[in-house]
């Protein structure tokens, strides 16, 4: 997957669990400040990319992932690991 | 000592087996329509019980997707009637003028179960696929309370935000509490009302295997049957009642449009059985003598009942002794209906939608009939519509009977206005 083909899968989990428009969901944009996801809703996404992209994402990861661009990029870490 | 302060009832809103809204709802009662139907859930196949009154109106398809699917059903109905209660009292425009004090309102809103639903999903994702599927958002969509505290975050209610769970009293005791909060001085407005949404393979199976449930498989729309000798246990039903409560001074001072008073309310136990009603009412004689006595009501005023009459053979019978008890000859006289005949039981719910029907009827001054009703119980010496029914002109009173397991008895007589 490119990494705008995990950016745009994000996006439609973002947009499933939290409603925000899944064009919105860019790597610069933050997920609390500027995509208005809660903390739970955040535990929702990664759960959700989880199962998505086969990665696992630890809780206390979560915390570090402030921009979508974040997200994507220990996505494909990850997933490079594996 | 200064004179009891009046609490009154200013806005309604439902959504239940029948309709969508308080206004349609009232339509189909009048009409004798029933909201009892196939459960079409391929997961009941193997139940005893496949028929119920599921909501003519799926709540999904009238909230934002994203704030629905963060909320159990039972919190889906509560919010939806409540949103309705709220406009209708006219408090969504008084807020955004910046005349409503959010310190000075409270919610009431029972539940019978709580978020049982929400419970038994999780519970089947972690079994299928794992602990780290349970939803974060499980336990703030399953709380008792979260029917209550989501009603408060869209109405901004800051003062107490209760959530009475009473089983199938659950409803009225939340108006019951609702009005003492006002009379006590600590709210001038609260929305109580009931919601329920247990129509699940487990719960009807559960009640089915206690032998509440009808398990007759004859037309749907004629198993829920009040006080029939055929009747043989309730019909399941799901949804959500509010009222609007308010102190008098408060809604005359913004100008709102009065519907009924609530007069007085008594709640009791049995203290008999956790399950079976006492068979000779007393307690619901208790509580319907406490809500007259506390409205200072004399029973020759009350001209209509609605009364809990979930159309099980023992709880029918008990209720009709409990109005002879309390209202003497003039029992007879009384108009008595069974709404439950048209929309199930929603058991958290019920007493709050029978409240609306109550005050409908005293605000349309016409009684619900009763459907089904073919061949009367002769244990049952009441003049029960089966049509709707007019009621006196002049100052009259109604009453609203609920009963719940656990012995609960909430009884509430609401007053006409105008």
């Amino acid at each position: 997957m490119s990494t705008e083909e995990i950016r745009a899968a994000l996006a439609e989990i973002v947009n499933e669990v939290a409603g925000v428009d899944a064009d919105d969901v860019q790597l610069d944009k933050s997920f609390v400040e500027d995509l208005d996801v809660d903390s739970l809703s955040m535990v929702e996404v990664v759960v959700e990319a989880e199962e998505k992209f086969g990665v696992t994402i630890p809780d206390d990861q979560v915390k570090n992932l402030k921009t979508v661009g974040d997200a994507v990029s220990y996505i494909e870490s990850a997933r490079a690991a594996a | 000592m200064t004179a009891r302060t009046r609490v009154v009832v200013t806005g309604l809103g439902t959504t239940n087996p029948l309709a969508g809204d308080a206004a349609t709802t009232w339509e189909k009662m009048l009409a004798g329509e029933s909201g009892v139907r196939p459960i079409e859930d391929p997961r009941f196949a193997d139940l005893a019980v496949r028929i119920a009154g599921v909501a003519a109106v799926e709540p999904t398809d009238v909230l934002d997707r994203v704030r629905a699917r963060r909320l159990d059903r039972s919190s889906q109905f509560a919010l939806i009637a409540a949103t309705e209660a709220w406009h209708d009292a006219g408090l969504d425009v008084a807020q955004a003028a910046g005349e409503l004090d959010g310190d000075r309102v409270g919610v009431a809103m029972a539940s019978g179960i709580g978020g049982v639903q929400t419970l038994l999903s999780n519970y089947d994702a972690m079994l299928e696929k794992g602990p780290r599927r349970v939803s974060p958002l499980a336990v703030p969509m399953l709380m008792a309370n979260a029917p209550a505290a989501t009603i408060s975050l869209e109405i901004g209610a800051r003062a107490a935000v209760n959530t009475p769970v009473s089983a199938c009293a659950s409803g009225n005791e939340a108006i019951a509490l609702a009005a003492d909060q006002i009379r006590l001085g600590r709210a001038d407005v609260v929305l109580a009302g009931g919601t329920e949404a247990a129509i699940h393979p487990l719960p009807v199976a559960a009640f089915a295997n206690m032998m509440a449930l009808s398990k007759n498989e004859g037309d749907p729309t004629t198993i829920s049957r009040p006080w029939d000798t055929a009747r043989d246990g309730f019909v399941l039903g799901e949804g959500a009642g509010a009222l609007v409560l308010e102190s008098l001074e408060h809604a005359q001072a913004r100008g709102a449009r009065i519907y009924a008073e609530v007069l007085g309310a008594g709640i009791t136990a049995d203290s008999h059985d956790i399950a079976q009603p006492d068979p000779q009412g007393r307690g619901g004689t208790r509580a319907i003598q406490r809500a007259l006595a506390d409205g200072d009501i004399d029973p020759a005023d009350v001209a209509h009942v609605n009364a809990h009459a979930t159309s099980t053979p023992q709880g029918d019978v008990a209720e009709a002794l409990m109005l002879h008890a309390t209202l003497g000859g003039h029992a007879s006289d009384v108009v008595v209906s069974g709404t439950k005949s048209m929309t199930g039981h929603l058991l958290g719910g019920a007493g709050a939608l029978e409240a609306v029907a109550t005050v409908l009827a005293l605000h349309h001054r016409l009684a619900p009939p009763t459907i089904n009703l073919d061949n009367l119980d002769p244990q049952v010496e009441l003049d029960i519509a089966t049509k709707p029914r007019d009621l006196p002109l002049g100052d009259i009173v109604a009453l609203n009977n609920s009963f719940g397991f656990g012995g609960a008895n909430v009884a509430v007589a609401f007053g006409s206005v105008g």
